[in-house]
Protein backbone atom coordinates (compact mmCIF):
# COMPACT_ATOMS: atom_id res chain seq x y z
CA UNK A 1 0.00 0.00 0.00
CA UNK A 2 3.17 2.29 1.10
CA UNK A 3 4.95 1.48 -2.55
CA UNK A 4 1.39 2.28 -4.23
CA UNK A 5 0.76 5.41 -2.67
CA UNK A 6 4.72 6.27 -2.95
CA UNK A 7 4.40 5.87 -6.68
CA UNK A 8 1.44 7.84 -6.68
CA UNK A 9 3.14 10.74 -5.14
CA UNK A 10 5.95 10.48 -8.09
CA UNK A 11 3.93 9.83 -10.94
CA UNK A 12 0.70 11.78 -10.97
CA UNK A 13 0.67 14.36 -8.27
CA UNK A 14 2.99 16.63 -7.44
CA UNK A 15 4.45 14.47 -9.24
CA UNK A 16 5.64 13.85 -13.13
CA UNK A 17 2.18 13.95 -14.91
CA UNK A 18 1.01 17.10 -12.75
CA UNK A 19 4.69 18.37 -12.67
CA UNK A 20 5.59 18.25 -16.74
CA UNK A 21 2.85 20.45 -18.00
CA UNK A 22 3.11 22.75 -14.68
CA UNK A 23 7.08 23.34 -15.59
CA UNK A 24 5.81 24.11 -19.26
CA UNK A 25 2.65 26.53 -17.96
CA UNK A 26 5.67 28.49 -15.43
CA UNK A 27 7.92 28.71 -17.82
CA UNK A 28 4.96 30.02 -19.94
CA UNK A 29 3.88 32.38 -17.53
CA UNK A 30 7.41 33.47 -17.01
CA UNK A 31 7.90 34.39 -20.82
CA UNK A 32 4.65 35.86 -21.10
CA UNK A 33 4.51 38.09 -17.69
CA UNK A 34 7.84 39.35 -18.70
CA UNK A 35 6.15 40.54 -22.25
CA UNK A 36 3.01 41.89 -21.05
CA UNK A 37 5.33 44.03 -18.33
CA UNK A 38 7.29 45.39 -21.49
CA UNK A 39 4.33 46.48 -23.65
CA UNK A 40 4.35 43.27 -25.93
CA UNK A 41 2.10 40.48 -26.43
CA UNK A 42 4.14 37.39 -26.15
CA UNK A 43 4.69 34.13 -26.80
CA UNK A 44 1.26 31.74 -27.39
CA UNK A 45 0.00 29.32 -24.61
CA UNK A 46 1.41 26.19 -26.03
CA UNK A 47 5.05 27.74 -27.17
CA UNK A 48 7.24 25.86 -24.11
CA UNK A 49 5.54 22.67 -25.55
CA UNK A 50 6.42 23.68 -28.68
CA UNK A 51 9.87 24.50 -28.10
CA UNK A 52 10.30 20.76 -26.38
CA UNK A 53 9.15 18.98 -29.57
CA UNK A 54 11.05 20.99 -31.93
CA UNK A 55 14.13 20.30 -29.89
CA UNK A 56 13.21 16.38 -29.15
CA UNK A 57 13.17 16.02 -32.75
CA UNK A 58 16.25 17.57 -33.92
CA UNK A 59 19.85 16.22 -34.59
CA UNK A 60 22.69 16.54 -31.94
CA UNK A 61 26.67 17.22 -33.03
CA UNK A 62 28.56 14.20 -32.37
CA UNK A 63 30.06 13.18 -29.05
CA UNK A 64 32.79 10.81 -28.28
CA UNK A 65 34.19 8.94 -25.71
CA UNK A 66 34.13 9.85 -21.73
CA UNK A 67 33.21 13.44 -22.33
CA UNK A 68 30.67 12.73 -24.33
CA UNK A 69 29.32 10.13 -22.40
CA UNK A 70 29.11 12.39 -19.35
CA UNK A 71 27.49 15.26 -21.64
CA UNK A 72 24.93 13.51 -22.63
CA UNK A 73 24.22 12.01 -18.77
CA UNK A 74 24.37 15.24 -16.98
CA UNK A 75 20.94 16.69 -18.60
CA UNK A 76 19.39 13.41 -17.56
CA UNK A 77 21.17 13.54 -13.64
CA UNK A 78 19.44 16.91 -13.48
CA UNK A 79 16.29 15.46 -15.00
CA UNK A 80 15.99 12.88 -12.55
CA UNK A 81 17.10 14.93 -9.80
CA UNK A 82 14.76 17.92 -10.54
CA UNK A 83 11.39 14.98 -11.06
CA UNK A 84 12.62 13.59 -7.51
CA UNK A 85 12.39 17.08 -6.05
CA UNK A 86 9.23 17.67 -6.97
CA UNK A 87 7.56 14.09 -6.40
CA UNK A 88 8.62 15.00 -2.76
CA UNK A 89 6.98 17.95 -1.99
CA UNK A 90 4.31 17.18 0.94
CA UNK A 91 1.70 18.71 -0.77
CA UNK A 92 -1.42 16.12 -0.03
CA UNK A 93 -1.94 16.06 3.72
CA UNK A 94 -0.84 12.60 5.18
CA UNK A 95 -0.23 10.77 2.43
CA UNK A 96 1.65 7.87 3.55
CA UNK A 97 4.48 6.27 1.17
CA UNK A 98 7.75 7.08 1.05
CA UNK A 99 8.50 9.78 3.23
CA UNK A 100 11.64 12.16 2.45
CA UNK A 101 13.39 14.50 4.89
CA UNK A 102 14.08 18.37 4.41
CA UNK A 103 17.85 17.57 3.76
CA UNK A 104 16.64 14.80 0.95
CA UNK A 105 14.73 17.34 -1.00
CA UNK A 106 17.56 20.33 -0.56
CA UNK A 107 20.05 17.62 -1.85
CA UNK A 108 17.63 16.97 -4.78
CA UNK A 109 17.39 20.73 -5.52
CA UNK A 110 20.91 21.52 -5.12
CA UNK A 111 21.82 18.52 -7.92
CA UNK A 112 20.55 19.90 -10.95
CA UNK A 113 23.03 22.88 -10.40
CA UNK A 114 25.70 20.48 -9.93
CA UNK A 115 25.03 19.12 -13.11
CA UNK A 116 24.92 22.48 -14.64
CA UNK A 117 28.47 23.28 -13.55
CA UNK A 118 29.42 19.63 -14.50
CA UNK A 119 28.10 20.01 -18.04
CA UNK A 120 29.82 23.03 -18.09
CA UNK A 121 33.43 22.37 -17.88
CA UNK A 122 32.59 19.15 -19.50
CA UNK A 123 31.89 20.93 -22.64
CA UNK A 124 35.35 21.74 -23.21
CA UNK A 125 33.92 25.24 -24.30
CA UNK A 126 35.70 28.80 -23.07
CA UNK A 127 32.01 30.00 -22.61
CA UNK A 128 30.64 27.35 -21.44
CA UNK A 129 33.57 26.96 -18.63
CA UNK A 130 33.31 30.75 -17.62
CA UNK A 131 29.46 30.14 -17.08
CA UNK A 132 29.97 27.45 -15.14
CA UNK A 133 32.67 29.08 -13.10
CA UNK A 134 29.70 31.63 -12.66
CA UNK A 135 27.30 29.31 -11.44
CA UNK A 136 29.91 28.00 -8.69
CA UNK A 137 30.78 31.76 -7.58
CA UNK A 138 26.92 32.04 -7.34
CA UNK A 139 26.32 28.78 -5.67
CA UNK A 140 28.50 29.37 -2.96
CA UNK A 141 26.95 32.90 -2.72
CA UNK A 142 23.35 32.18 -2.42
CA UNK A 143 23.54 28.45 -0.87
CA UNK A 144 25.26 30.01 2.87
CA UNK A 145 21.86 32.36 2.56
CA UNK A 146 19.06 29.35 1.25
CA UNK A 147 20.77 26.89 3.71
CA UNK A 148 20.09 29.00 6.88
CA UNK A 149 16.94 29.56 6.13
CA UNK A 150 15.80 26.19 5.55
CA UNK A 151 17.64 25.69 9.20
CA UNK A 152 15.84 28.47 10.79
CA UNK A 153 12.21 27.37 9.11
CA UNK A 154 13.64 23.69 10.71
CA UNK A 155 14.86 24.57 14.15
CA UNK A 156 11.89 26.93 14.75
CA UNK A 157 9.87 23.57 14.17
CA UNK A 158 11.63 21.15 15.42
CA UNK A 159 11.95 18.63 12.88
CA UNK A 160 13.47 18.32 9.61
CA UNK A 161 10.77 15.80 8.57
CA UNK A 162 8.79 17.05 5.27
CA UNK A 163 5.46 15.79 6.45
CA UNK A 164 5.74 17.30 10.03
CA UNK A 165 6.57 20.75 8.81
CA UNK A 166 3.87 20.19 6.35
CA UNK A 167 1.07 19.73 9.02
CA UNK A 168 2.50 22.33 11.58
CA UNK A 169 0.94 25.67 11.89
CA UNK A 170 3.34 28.33 11.14
CA UNK A 171 5.07 31.00 13.19
CA UNK A 172 6.41 34.55 12.18
CA UNK A 173 9.91 32.98 12.81
CA UNK A 174 8.76 30.84 9.52
CA UNK A 175 7.52 33.51 7.36
CA UNK A 176 11.03 35.10 7.90
CA UNK A 177 12.70 32.18 7.05
CA UNK A 178 10.23 31.85 4.11
CA UNK A 179 11.29 35.31 2.76
CA UNK A 180 14.93 34.85 3.08
CA UNK A 181 14.27 31.53 0.85
CA UNK A 182 12.47 33.73 -1.54
CA UNK A 183 15.05 35.91 -1.51
CA UNK A 184 17.39 33.21 -3.02
CA UNK A 185 14.96 31.88 -5.85
CA UNK A 186 16.26 34.32 -8.13
CA UNK A 187 19.45 33.02 -8.05
CA UNK A 188 18.82 29.40 -7.89
CA UNK A 189 16.43 29.37 -11.21
CA UNK A 190 19.21 32.12 -12.49
CA UNK A 191 16.58 34.81 -13.34
CA UNK A 192 17.68 38.23 -13.74
CA UNK A 193 19.10 40.06 -11.54
CA UNK A 194 20.93 37.29 -11.31
CA UNK A 195 20.88 35.92 -14.48
CA UNK A 196 24.86 35.44 -14.40
CA UNK A 197 25.84 31.73 -15.64
CA UNK A 198 23.57 31.76 -18.79
CA UNK A 199 24.05 35.75 -19.75
CA UNK A 200 23.25 36.08 -23.34
CA UNK A 201 24.94 39.26 -24.01
CA UNK A 202 27.93 38.50 -22.62
CA UNK A 203 29.04 34.55 -22.94
CA UNK A 204 26.65 33.24 -25.29
CA UNK A 205 24.65 30.47 -23.21
CA UNK A 206 27.21 29.51 -20.81
CA UNK A 207 27.27 26.29 -19.66
CA UNK A 208 24.58 25.17 -22.43
CA UNK A 209 26.45 26.84 -25.29
CA UNK A 210 27.47 23.42 -26.83
CA UNK A 211 23.80 21.81 -26.18
CA UNK A 212 21.76 20.79 -29.08
CA UNK A 213 18.42 19.08 -29.71
CA UNK A 214 16.98 16.69 -27.28
CA UNK A 215 19.71 16.96 -24.69
CA UNK A 216 19.07 20.77 -24.71
CA UNK A 217 15.12 20.03 -24.28
CA UNK A 218 15.79 17.99 -21.31
CA UNK A 219 17.63 21.16 -19.70
CA UNK A 220 14.81 23.07 -20.51
CA UNK A 221 12.57 20.39 -18.91
CA UNK A 222 14.94 19.77 -15.77
CA UNK A 223 14.90 23.91 -15.60
CA UNK A 224 10.51 24.28 -15.69
CA UNK A 225 10.81 21.19 -12.85
CA UNK A 226 13.41 23.26 -10.38
CA UNK A 227 10.66 26.03 -10.84
CA UNK A 228 7.85 23.53 -9.78
CA UNK A 229 9.83 22.50 -7.42
CA UNK A 230 11.36 25.78 -5.80
CA UNK A 231 7.95 27.33 -5.68
CA UNK A 232 6.59 24.29 -4.29
CA UNK A 233 8.67 24.06 -1.56
CA UNK A 234 7.81 28.03 -0.26
CA UNK A 235 4.23 27.26 -1.42
CA UNK A 236 4.13 24.23 1.29
CA UNK A 237 6.02 26.03 3.96
CA UNK A 238 4.02 29.15 3.22
CA UNK A 239 0.52 27.13 2.88
CA UNK A 240 -2.17 27.01 5.99
CA UNK A 241 -2.86 23.80 7.25
CA UNK A 242 -6.18 22.25 5.38
CA UNK A 243 -8.16 19.11 5.72
CA UNK A 244 -9.75 18.44 2.11
CA UNK A 245 -7.26 17.08 -0.75
CA UNK A 246 -8.41 18.95 -3.21
CA UNK A 247 -8.09 22.31 -0.97
CA UNK A 248 -4.50 21.61 -0.49
CA UNK A 249 -3.64 21.02 -4.13
CA UNK A 250 -5.43 24.10 -4.87
CA UNK A 251 -3.93 26.67 -2.49
CA UNK A 252 -0.51 24.56 -3.47
CA UNK A 253 -1.12 25.48 -7.26
CA UNK A 254 -2.40 29.15 -6.61
CA UNK A 255 0.60 30.04 -4.26
CA UNK A 256 2.98 28.77 -6.70
CA UNK A 257 1.04 30.62 -9.45
CA UNK A 258 1.34 33.67 -7.36
CA UNK A 259 5.54 33.42 -6.60
CA UNK A 260 5.93 32.68 -10.26
CA UNK A 261 4.42 35.82 -10.85
CA UNK A 262 6.47 37.42 -8.41
CA UNK A 263 9.78 36.63 -9.50
CA UNK A 264 8.79 37.48 -13.38
CA UNK A 265 8.13 40.70 -11.93
CA UNK A 266 11.46 41.26 -10.27
CA UNK A 267 12.82 39.43 -13.67
CA UNK A 268 11.78 42.36 -15.77
CA UNK A 269 11.91 45.24 -13.56
CA UNK A 270 15.91 44.66 -12.49
CA UNK A 271 19.24 44.05 -14.90
CA UNK A 272 21.33 41.48 -14.30
CA UNK A 273 24.24 42.36 -12.06
CA UNK A 274 27.99 41.61 -11.95
CA UNK A 275 29.44 38.46 -10.23
CA UNK A 276 31.35 40.75 -7.84
CA UNK A 277 28.19 42.62 -7.10
CA UNK A 278 26.10 39.46 -6.75
CA UNK A 279 28.16 37.54 -4.09
CA UNK A 280 28.22 41.04 -2.09
CA UNK A 281 24.55 41.46 -2.00
CA UNK A 282 24.19 37.39 -0.78
CA UNK A 283 27.12 37.88 1.86
CA UNK A 284 26.88 41.24 3.48
CA UNK A 285 22.87 42.23 2.93
CA UNK A 286 21.22 38.74 2.98
CA UNK A 287 23.34 37.24 5.14
CA UNK A 288 22.50 38.88 7.75
CA UNK A 289 18.46 38.82 7.76
CA UNK A 290 19.34 34.57 7.49
CA UNK A 291 21.58 34.50 10.39
CA UNK A 292 18.96 36.44 12.61
CA UNK A 293 16.34 34.01 11.62
CA UNK A 294 18.94 30.99 12.82
CA UNK A 295 19.82 32.74 15.74
CA UNK A 296 16.22 33.60 16.94
CA UNK A 297 14.93 30.62 16.29
CA UNK A 298 17.77 28.89 18.35
CA UNK A 299 17.32 31.56 20.58
CA UNK A 300 13.32 30.19 20.73
CA UNK A 301 14.11 27.08 20.68
CA UNK A 302 16.31 27.05 23.79
CA UNK A 303 14.29 29.12 26.02
CA UNK A 304 10.93 26.77 25.39
CA UNK B 1 3.23 8.24 -36.19
CA UNK B 2 1.78 9.85 -38.58
CA UNK B 3 0.36 12.36 -36.28
CA UNK B 4 3.80 12.49 -34.07
CA UNK B 5 5.25 13.71 -37.13
CA UNK B 6 2.61 16.45 -38.09
CA UNK B 7 3.12 17.39 -34.57
CA UNK B 8 6.76 17.96 -35.32
CA UNK B 9 6.30 19.54 -38.21
CA UNK B 10 4.16 21.85 -36.60
CA UNK B 11 6.35 22.69 -33.63
CA UNK B 12 9.37 23.27 -35.96
CA UNK B 13 7.34 26.09 -37.23
CA UNK B 14 5.78 27.23 -34.48
CA UNK B 15 9.34 27.64 -32.49
CA UNK B 16 12.14 29.03 -35.03
CA UNK B 17 15.15 30.00 -32.88
CA UNK B 18 17.32 32.22 -34.29
CA UNK B 19 21.27 32.67 -34.29
CA UNK B 20 22.26 36.26 -35.84
CA UNK B 21 25.32 36.13 -37.52
CA UNK B 22 27.37 39.44 -38.82
CA UNK B 23 29.10 38.67 -41.85
CA UNK B 24 30.72 42.67 -42.77
CA UNK B 25 27.76 44.26 -42.23
CA UNK B 26 27.83 47.93 -41.27
CA UNK B 27 25.34 47.20 -38.87
CA UNK B 28 22.08 48.38 -40.04
CA UNK B 29 20.55 45.38 -40.78
CA UNK B 30 21.70 43.90 -37.20
CA UNK B 31 20.11 46.76 -35.69
CA UNK B 32 16.74 46.43 -37.61
CA UNK B 33 16.65 42.69 -36.38
CA UNK B 34 17.40 42.90 -32.98
CA UNK B 35 14.61 45.73 -33.63
CA UNK B 36 12.45 42.94 -34.67
CA UNK B 37 11.96 41.55 -31.34
CA UNK B 38 11.51 44.91 -29.28
CA UNK B 39 8.10 45.85 -28.53
CA UNK B 40 6.90 47.41 -31.08
CA UNK B 41 7.15 44.49 -33.42
CA UNK B 42 7.34 41.64 -31.03
CA UNK B 43 8.69 38.34 -32.76
CA UNK B 44 7.65 36.21 -29.59
CA UNK B 45 4.42 36.21 -30.84
CA UNK B 46 5.82 33.32 -33.49
CA UNK B 47 7.96 31.96 -30.67
CA UNK B 48 11.28 33.64 -31.91
CA UNK B 49 13.76 33.74 -29.43
CA UNK B 50 16.91 35.14 -30.71
CA UNK B 51 19.81 32.39 -29.03
CA UNK B 52 23.25 33.01 -27.85
CA UNK B 53 24.42 29.74 -29.42
CA UNK B 54 24.40 28.51 -33.13
CA UNK B 55 24.16 24.79 -31.46
CA UNK B 56 20.68 25.67 -30.51
CA UNK B 57 19.35 27.40 -33.47
CA UNK B 58 16.57 26.62 -36.36
CA UNK B 59 17.44 29.60 -38.19
CA UNK B 60 21.05 31.25 -39.42
CA UNK B 61 20.05 35.24 -39.91
CA UNK B 62 23.41 36.62 -41.97
CA UNK B 63 23.19 39.60 -42.57
CA UNK B 64 26.51 41.72 -44.34
CA UNK B 65 28.29 41.50 -48.12
CA UNK B 66 30.49 38.25 -46.68
CA UNK B 67 34.23 39.75 -46.31
CA UNK B 68 36.71 37.17 -47.20
CA UNK B 69 37.77 37.09 -43.59
CA UNK B 70 33.94 36.12 -42.60
CA UNK B 71 33.78 33.36 -44.83
CA UNK B 72 35.37 30.56 -42.80
CA UNK B 73 33.18 31.81 -39.71
CA UNK B 74 30.78 31.64 -41.89
CA UNK B 75 31.02 27.52 -42.86
CA UNK B 76 32.31 26.78 -39.22
CA UNK B 77 28.61 28.59 -37.64
CA UNK B 78 26.66 26.98 -40.68
CA UNK B 79 28.66 23.60 -39.38
CA UNK B 80 27.61 23.78 -35.92
CA UNK B 81 23.95 24.68 -36.34
CA UNK B 82 22.07 21.10 -35.98
CA UNK B 83 19.77 19.91 -38.85
CA UNK B 84 17.02 20.69 -39.76
CA UNK B 85 18.16 24.61 -40.64
CA UNK B 86 17.51 27.09 -42.77
CA UNK B 87 19.45 30.54 -43.81
CA UNK B 88 17.91 33.42 -44.27
CA UNK B 89 19.95 36.33 -45.88
CA UNK B 90 18.84 39.72 -44.41
CA UNK B 91 19.61 42.98 -46.22
CA UNK B 92 20.36 43.59 -49.94
CA UNK B 93 24.47 42.75 -49.19
CA UNK B 94 24.37 39.24 -48.96
CA UNK B 95 21.89 38.61 -51.64
CA UNK B 96 24.07 41.08 -54.28
CA UNK B 97 26.55 42.45 -52.19
CA UNK B 98 25.20 46.13 -53.09
CA UNK B 99 27.35 48.87 -53.37
CA UNK B 100 30.29 46.98 -52.45
CA UNK B 101 29.96 44.91 -55.58
CA UNK B 102 33.07 45.05 -57.38
CA UNK B 103 35.75 45.60 -53.88
CA UNK B 104 38.48 43.27 -53.63
CA UNK B 105 37.68 42.49 -49.97
CA UNK B 106 34.83 40.59 -50.61
CA UNK B 107 33.89 37.00 -51.65
CA UNK B 108 30.32 37.61 -52.05
CA UNK B 109 27.27 37.25 -52.37
CA UNK B 110 26.32 34.47 -49.88
CA UNK B 111 25.21 32.12 -51.91
CA UNK B 112 28.27 30.53 -53.12
CA UNK B 113 28.80 30.12 -49.86
CA UNK B 114 25.78 27.97 -48.01
CA UNK B 115 22.73 27.16 -49.42
CA UNK B 116 20.22 30.44 -48.91
CA UNK B 117 16.41 29.62 -48.09
CA UNK B 118 15.00 32.86 -47.99
CA UNK B 119 16.27 36.48 -48.82
CA UNK B 120 14.94 39.47 -47.60
CA UNK B 121 15.96 42.09 -49.47
CA UNK B 122 15.98 46.22 -48.49
CA UNK B 123 19.30 48.45 -47.07
CA UNK B 124 18.10 47.92 -44.52
CA UNK B 125 15.04 45.77 -44.41
CA UNK B 126 11.59 46.86 -42.25
CA UNK B 127 11.20 44.60 -39.35
CA UNK B 128 7.78 43.45 -40.02
CA UNK B 129 10.25 42.05 -43.64
CA UNK B 130 12.73 40.79 -41.35
CA UNK B 131 9.79 39.07 -39.43
CA UNK B 132 8.02 37.75 -42.27
CA UNK B 133 10.97 36.00 -44.21
CA UNK B 134 12.17 34.32 -40.57
CA UNK B 135 8.16 33.46 -40.59
CA UNK B 136 8.66 31.77 -44.53
CA UNK B 137 11.91 30.37 -43.52
CA UNK B 138 9.88 28.12 -40.34
CA UNK B 139 7.57 27.44 -42.57
CA UNK B 140 10.43 25.73 -45.24
CA UNK B 141 11.73 24.42 -42.24
CA UNK B 142 8.83 22.31 -41.13
CA UNK B 143 8.43 21.09 -44.96
CA UNK B 144 11.87 19.81 -44.93
CA UNK B 145 11.77 18.38 -42.21
CA UNK B 146 8.54 15.99 -43.51
CA UNK B 147 10.20 15.17 -46.35
CA UNK B 148 13.51 14.47 -44.52
CA UNK B 149 11.74 12.15 -42.77
CA UNK B 150 9.92 10.28 -46.29
CA UNK B 151 6.70 11.82 -45.58
CA UNK B 152 4.81 13.30 -48.66
CA UNK B 153 4.45 17.40 -48.42
CA UNK B 154 0.77 16.31 -48.88
CA UNK B 155 0.30 16.56 -44.91
CA UNK B 156 1.36 19.47 -44.78
CA UNK B 157 0.33 21.55 -47.91
CA UNK B 158 -3.30 21.76 -46.27
CA UNK B 159 -1.43 23.86 -42.93
CA UNK B 160 0.84 25.70 -45.39
CA UNK B 161 -2.08 27.11 -47.45
CA UNK B 162 -3.84 27.53 -43.95
CA UNK B 163 -0.91 29.54 -42.37
CA UNK B 164 1.59 30.68 -45.02
CA UNK B 165 1.52 34.00 -43.36
CA UNK B 166 2.30 34.92 -39.64
CA UNK B 167 -1.59 35.68 -39.71
CA UNK B 168 -1.44 34.27 -35.70
CA UNK B 169 -0.17 37.92 -35.20
CA UNK B 170 -2.02 40.13 -33.13
CA UNK B 171 -1.10 43.84 -33.54
CA UNK B 172 0.75 44.82 -30.09
CA UNK B 173 -0.27 47.52 -28.25
CA UNK B 174 1.69 50.41 -29.25
CA UNK B 175 2.89 49.40 -33.09
CA UNK B 176 0.21 48.90 -35.98
CA UNK B 177 -1.55 45.77 -37.11
CA UNK B 178 1.62 44.08 -38.14
CA UNK B 179 -0.51 42.16 -40.42
CA UNK B 180 -1.71 45.26 -42.42
CA UNK B 181 2.10 46.26 -43.09
CA UNK B 182 3.42 42.86 -43.75
CA UNK B 183 1.24 42.24 -47.06
CA UNK B 184 2.82 45.69 -48.64
CA UNK B 185 6.40 43.75 -47.93
CA UNK B 186 8.82 42.37 -51.01
CA UNK B 187 9.08 38.40 -50.10
CA UNK B 188 11.79 37.50 -52.46
CA UNK B 189 14.84 38.76 -54.10
CA UNK B 190 14.37 42.18 -54.77
CA UNK B 191 13.62 43.32 -58.56
CA UNK B 192 17.00 45.56 -58.38
CA UNK B 193 19.19 42.53 -58.03
CA UNK B 194 17.61 41.08 -61.50
CA UNK B 195 18.56 44.74 -63.62
CA UNK B 196 22.14 44.45 -61.91
CA UNK B 197 22.62 41.08 -62.95
CA UNK B 198 21.21 40.95 -66.20
CA UNK B 199 23.24 44.70 -66.55
CA UNK B 200 26.31 42.37 -65.57
CA UNK B 201 25.82 39.77 -68.65
CA UNK B 202 25.25 42.15 -70.87
CA UNK B 203 28.76 43.96 -69.82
Amino acid sequence: MNLITALARFLIFPGLLFAIPAAWFFLWVERKSVALMQGRVGPPFMQPFFDFVKLMAKGTPPRSGIAGALMRAWPLIALASAAGAVGLLPVLPASGGFEGDLILLLALLELPSMCIIAAGFSSQSIFGEIGSAREAALSVSYNIVFLLAILSVAASQHTFRLEALAALPSSPLRLLGVLAIIVCLPAKLHLNPFSLPNAEQEIYSGPMTEYAGPELAMWELSHGLEWVAATGLVATLMAPQLGAWWLAALVFVALSFAIVILLSAIASATARLAIDTTVRFYWQCTLIFAVLAISSALFVRYRL
Amino acid sequence: MNLLRRLICYARRRSPWLFHMNSGSCNGCDIELVAALSPRYDAEQLGVRLEGSPRHADILCITGPVTKNAVGAIHTVYGQVCGPKAVVAIGSCPATTNVFIDSRTLDGPLQKHVPVDVFVPGCPPRPDAIIQGVAKAAQILAERGARREGEAVAALAIESGADANPQGLKPSEKGDALSARLKSCPDTLCAAHDERKTAEEQR
